[in-house]
């Protein structure tokens, strides 16, 4: 039987790329072709357990990826095993196996109320009735689906359709989650609650996981491992700290100050930034020096009002990525 | 939360009884889901009711005029035929089915791709339930308005009813896949407007919707009928239920039905994998 042993990697990628042809008008009637590269030997192994963020900017190629992990696209190159599977030939069986949320679609029955929807899944995917109800009671209480289990999916609003699709992912206990952008387009409070939810199901410490989003905060709150592409390519892989100390984040040392100094205070290892508030307030960036010490220095050498440390923001460095320079495209 | 996840493979069970479950619930859902357009059904039904008095009096004039019978029909057998053709029309669904078509244009058709069922065979279960609840809602009041207003031609031979059952089971798989297809054609063009305007001419001829077809010269009619699986989708049906020809003939034409089922479905699988491997999901 297929499958994966303890130790192997449940998603592996070597090489993977997908190449699309687009037909630009090029006169009245003449049209050329265009190859574009959406990914672009992309390389990546996740093993059990592992909650990876998956992140880039529009048309990075995340997407493109995700529907060839799911087995829903052909590479045009390159190797991908899921739970031990070839995505694209033997993606029936793959479907067991996964569960799957695009943000922007929906995998549920539109005339259908969620209820059942949820029962057709539980024949599709061949769930015992009674697994199949105790997972579901979690579900419903986890993520309060019983306001609106028999309202047609056509009239459910988004945040409770999403809900809805979380639990759709999970009915038949999939051992890899792919989620692409499940929390596009959802208001603060369904938001947190579907976070919150994948925060839980993290919990365990055996829920596989890809999440794409937009939104860092997800990526914070529920992915210790940051994946980030950029032109169809691997830019950073690895922890959000790593991320950070390679792209020079800091904290930073906030001092808000009763009058405004005549002399700029120096310290070692913490250049200052910048000057606010008519010079009422320093910010301070912690390069080589610790938070602690620049607090102690500056306590010597001024009388502080109030002081905060801010921690770096993913936002900017993420943004200072998807800034850098395209790669030359050769040929 | 640990029962939501898993990390062991489930057991693999190529029980045919379960995959039997499966597909009758896909097809309960696709009665449930078609049973929720209550008003669509209604309109339906008084509109085909409607040009069933149109079809049947045209018909029946036609017969008048060559003296009672044309092409081997009684008046009797044309009123049937027309009546049930009525019937039969929202069954076998001629037109009016763009879902695919509009799943693909849409991308929503990943999703049909991220199932563990082959995707003709979850639309094949979908479509088996929609004709069951048309067969309720459609095809009952034609027929009992028919039977209310004019001289029916009731079968004679028992085995004749389980035989228009089958074939129109039948007629229901066979029309299924020719809609697939054309439906099929949105992963390669995008838009199906053109190959559906196609399949809406032709298919109302062809079928004998019009009139019958055995109003045709033979020379047209055998290549039609063998050749092409437009006869299958009305036309066979209605000659069996009308007992137009002796029962070799009857099961001979249903044998042709199930041939044709057979090719359809496997052409079906064929366009889907091939288009599966150019398939193209765009934004998001």
């Amino acid at each position: 039987m297929t499958g994966t042993g303890p130790d192997e990697p449940v998603i592996e990628v070597r090489g993977l790329r997908k190449e699309f042809v687009v037909r630009v008008r090029a006169g009245r009637f003449r049209r050329t072709k265009r190859v574009v590269t959406a990914v672009d030997g992309i390389d990546l192994t996740v093993h059990r357990g592992e909650m990876v963020g998956y992140i880039g900017p529009n048309g990075a190629g995340k997407s493109t990826t995700l529907k060839m992990l799911t087995g829903v696209l052909t590479p045009s190159a390159g190797e991908v095993r899921v739970c031990g599977f070839t995505p694209v030939p033997q993606r029936t069986r793959l479907a067991l196996r996964i569960g799957v949320v695009f943000g922007q679609r929906s995998q549920l029955w539109w005339d259908l109320p969620l209820r059942d929807s949820f029962d057709l899944l539980r024949h599709i995917y061949r769930v015992p009735g009674a697994e199949h109800a105790a997972r579901l009671r979690r579900c419903r209480t986890l993520l309060d689906l019983d306001g609106f289990l028999d309202v047609p999916v056509r009239q459910l609003s988004l945040g409770q359709r999403m809900r809805g699709e979380l639990t759709a992912a999970l009915l038949h206990r999939p051992e890899v989650l792919f989620l692409d952008e499940p929390t596009i387009g959802l208001d603060v409070v369904s938001r947190q609650a579907v976070r919150s939810f994948l925060a839980e199901l993290g919990r365990a410490g055996d829920t596989t996981l890809l999440l794409t989003t937009h939104d860092l905060a997800d990526i914070e709150r529920l992915c210790r491992r940051l994946v980030v592409i950029d032109h169809g390519g691997v830019v950073h892989d690895g922890s959000i700290e790593a991320l950070h100390t390679r792209y020079g984040s800091r904290r930073l040392v906030v001092a808000d100050l009763d009058e405004p100094l005549a002399e700029t205070p120096v310290l070692a290892g913490a250049p200052l930034l910048r000057t606010e508030a008519d010079g009422r307030r320093l910010v301070f960036a912690c390069e080589s020096a610790t938070a602690s010490t620049v607090v102690a220095g500056l306590a010597q050498l001024v009388a502080l009002r109030d002081i905060a440390i801010v921690e770096p923001d993913i936002e900017d460095v993420v943004t200072r990525l998807y800034r850098a320079p395209a790669p030359v495209e050769p040929g | 939360m640990g029962s939501v996840t898993a990390t062991v493979p489930p057991p693999i069970s190529r029980n045919i009884i379960l995959w039997f479950r499966t597909f009758t619930a896909i097809a309960g859902s696709g009665f449930r889901r078609y049973s929720t357009y209550r008003q669509a059904t209604l309109a339906g039904a008084f509109t085909n009711t409607v040009f069933g008095f149109l079809r049947c009096y045209v018909l029946l004039a036609v017969a008048g005029g060559a003296g009672g019978i044309v092409a081997g029909y009684t008046p009797a057998q044309l009123a049937t035929f027309v009546w049930v053709g009525q019937g039969l029309l929202a069954v076998v669904l001629l037109w009016g089915w763009t879902d695919l078509a509009e799943r693909i244009r849409t991308g929503e058709v990943a999703s049909d791709l991220l199932r563990p069922v082959h995707p003709v065979v979850s639309y094949l279960a979908t479509d088996l339930g929609r004709a069951g609840y048309a067969l309720v809602t459609r095809f009952v009041p034609p027929v009992l308005t028919g039977l209310l207003f004019f001289d029916f031609k009731l079968p004679d031979r028992w085995p004749t009813v389980p035989l228009f059952v089958l074939s129109v089971a039948l007629a229901v798989v066979i029309c299924f896949g020719c809609r697939y297809l054309v439906n099929a054609t949105g992963y390669w063009l995008q838009d199906v407007r053109g190959p559906m305007i196609l399949w809406t001419l032709g298919s109302g001829v062809l079928a004998g919707l019009y009139f019958p077809l055995r109003f045709l010269p033979d020379w047209i009619l055998v290549p039609l009928w063998v050749a092409t699986p437009f006869p299958s989708l009305l036309q066979t049906p209605l000659d069996v239920v009308i007992e137009r020809d002796a029962w070799p003939v009857q099961s001979g034409m249903v044998a042709l039905q199930l041939a044709w089922a057979g090719l359809i479905l496997l052409g079906c699988r064929t366009v889907q994998r091939r288009a599966e491997r150019r398939l193209v999901v765009q934004g998001g």
